[in-house]
């Protein structure tokens, strides 16, 4: 499995008793590609940062702490140090806006996450980052400009880029298109679709914009995952 | 790509950086120059006077003494009798006595009656000798010598007549206009008092103090220089005496004799001791300054923290994308201390370099005008001390904004 949550509770400290998600149990196949939509407010990010380490589940689950696994790793007993080196090596992430830092170029960008990736570093060569570029169709003359004179679907689609440096073997995104037009948008989605596609990657796409479930093979729903009311056994 | 990220990050908020840098700039400048003046007036105070064993004058305060003898500030209490200064000449310890006589001056610019062992034995800094730039020491009665700043300031050269004035007014309505001096010597630049000096013979003091009593000039019965030169012009007092010994372990032993003697109230002073005690008031002052150059540089820091603080509320979308690429909390911590490095830097560069710019500017200014010849050159070893100094205090300050990013990615979303 690459995803595989178990028993995850999380209530953030200063509301300790309103849980924001209850999982007895969630499981993504590899290269399974996932489409969670669910209101805004409904803890979808949080799901997404649970997945990515930047959240640990809260104490107070069914049977203890649950279980957090990723890529076969348990997210929830590895150290600080441990999280932000397995996050930097495995996942990418795309957000709804601000993927970026803006007085950077686009191949800065890139090079930044892959900075951090340790054992990566050294097998980047610029040469991948312009072929990433231009299979997402920006053109060589915006490589180098600061990001924030882009647009925004430039910005999101050097987004993706910078996400997928280093060959993550799962990639989240978190409402990624919703500063998109609509053209934008359907662009970016068929890019996004066939690179994670073509790399093998195990995609977690969260969006309260169902229309977007047609690039999609599963469609969950966050009520369907986490289930505030009671517990459920894992099926 | 650190350091890419801190320099791009900075350049992105040019407006309260630029303005940042240059309260620090104006800090780093303050201090510098305030550390640079105080340890360039020590060394200057300190080579105003060497080889001079003792300076013998009316009993005073020893620092009064050393401050009107030396440094021709302040007026003498009163003056000591001609017979006092043979005496004390004559004494078998004493190996050279120059008297002095202080009271007139030439637009602004102190006269100093003397003998001519004073070009002789008179030396400074680390026993340089004086020297004559043009002309040599005065023979007659109406010579004069002029330090160096003196015929830079007036133009005056060799064979220029002047006239002085009564007391010490640059403006003085009693002028010595009967008798007119001429210039036959320049002295070289000294970097002391000497500079700012006019030297004439004691008999030149007398012969033009003749025909004033109580320092009135006396209307009537006017001589020819032929008559006072027949005169034998023999000063009844001198204001101080500097005295050479033969042998410096009777330093001691003298200043005792005169200090004790019966005849007339005298006070020997050894420079060196009297200078020292004009330290210890000018450390009241220096560290006064010293204290508001370092208040000005911490309210400067402080404002760089505030900056900071202020930076990290409008990057949080930054920090949390650092965190997502795999940036671990205390990559953030130092991403905003090398920044506060790099602005501590670049102030301390900018700060030093318009230092030495406008020392190099003001130097002539600040001869001319407070006789303190100050070098450009700034870098010394307390300047590098001052430089670690500053670097440190920042880092220690910019620990407060570093640590609100530290704790920002920490609990990051």
């Amino acid at each position: 499995m690459s995803i595989s949550l178990k028993n995850v509770y999380f209530t953030y400290p200063d509301a300790p008793h309103r849980p924001v998600l209850n999982i007895p149990c969630w499981t993504v196949a590899p290269q399974e590609q996932v489409f969670v939509h669910g209101p805004s407010g409904g803890g979808k990010s949080t799901l997404l940062n649970l997945l990515s380490g930047m959240l640990v589940p809260s104490q107070e689950g069914q049977g203890g702490q649950g279980e957090v696994s990723i890529l076969g790793k348990r997210l929830d007993k590895m150290s600080q140090r441990q999280l932000d080196r397995f996050r930097a090596n495995h996942i990418g992430y795309v957000f709804q806006q601000l993927n970026l830092i803006p007085y950077l170029s686009s191949v800065e960008n890139i090079l930044l996450a892959t900075y951090f990736s340790a054992h990566k570093k050294a097998r980047v060569k610029s040469a991948d980052v312009e072929k990433l570029l231009t299979k997402l169709n920006i053109s060589p003359d915006d490589w180098s400009k600061q990001i924030a004179k882009l647009s925004t679907g430039q910005q999101q689609r050097v987004a993706i880029a910078r996400a997928l440096i280093n060959k993550p073997e799962l990639l989240i995104a978190d409402e990624p298109t919703s500063s998109l037009d609509q053209d934008n948008r359907d662009n970016f989605m068929s890019v996004l679709v066939s690179l994670v596609a073509e790399n093998k990657i195990t995609l977690v796409f969260v969006s309260h914009d169902k229309s977007l479930s047609r690039y999609f093979n599963r469609i969950d729903a966050l009520s369907d995952i986490s289930c505030l009311s009671g517990a459920r056994g894992c099926s | 790509m650190f350091i890419k990220l801190a320099l791009k990050s900075l350049l992105n908020r040019k407006g309260s950086v630029v303005l940042t840098l240059m309260a620090m700039t104006i800090s780093v400048f303050v201090l510098l120059a305030v550390e640079h003046i105080r340890y360039q007036a020590k060394e200057n105070f300190a080579k105003t006077v060497s080889g001079v064993d003792l300076i013998v004058g009316a009993r005073t305060g020893s620092l009064n003494l050393l401050l009107y003898s030396v440094f021709r500030i302040g007026s003498p209490t009163n003056n000591i009798a001609w017979e006092s200064f043979k005496q004390i000449a004559n004494n078998p310890q004493v190996k050279w006595a120059i008297p002095i006589t202080l009271g007139d001056s030439h637009k602004g610019y102190r006269v100093m009656g003397t003998t001519k062992p004073y070009f002789e034995y008179f030396s400074y800094g680390n026993q340089h000798k004086l020297k004559f730039d043009q002309g040599s020491a005065f023979n007659q009665v109406f010579d004069v010598v002029l330090g160096s700043d003196v015929a830079k300031e007036l133009g005056y050269s060799t064979g220029d007549a002047i006239i002085l004035s009564h007391g010490l007014a640059s403006t003085s309505f009693s002028l010595h206009d009967d008798r007119p001096f001429t210039v036959t010597g320049i002295l070289e630049p000294t970097g002391t008092p000497v500079d700012q000096t006019l030297h004439v013979s004691l008999e030149g003091i007398e012969a033009i103090h003749i025909n004033w009593r109580q320092g009135v000039k006396m209307p009537g019965n006017k001589m020819t220089e032929e008559q006072i030169e027949q005169l034998e012009l023999k000063p009844k007092s001198v204001t101080a005496l500097m005295l050479g010994l033969k042998s410096r372990m009777a330093t001691f032993h003298v200043q005792r004799e005169i200090n004790q003697s019966v005849r007339e109230p005298l006070l020997a002073i050894l420079p060196g001791v009297a200078l020292s005690e004009l330290w210890q008031m000018m450390n009241i002052l220096e560290n006064t300054l010293l204290l508001v150059a370092i208040l000005v540089f911490v309210a400067a820091l402080l404002g760089l923290s505030a900056m900071l603080l202020s930076s990290i509320r409008y990057r949080e979308a930054e920090i949390r994308l650092l965190r997502v690429v795999g940036a671990p909390s205390v990559f953030l911590f130092f991403l905003i201390q090398i920044e506060t490095l790099m602005i501590t830097i670049v102030s301390l560069i900018l700060g030093a370099g318009i230092l030495a710019i406008s020392l190099a500017v003001a130097q002539d200014f600040l001869i001319s005008r407070f006789g303190l010849p100050v070098s450009s050159n700034i870098l010394s070893e307390s300047a590098a001390y001052y430089a670690l100094g500053i670097i440190a205090a920042s880092i220690v300050i910019a620990i407060i904004p570093s640590l609100k990013a530290y704790s920002k990615a920490k609990i990051n979303i």
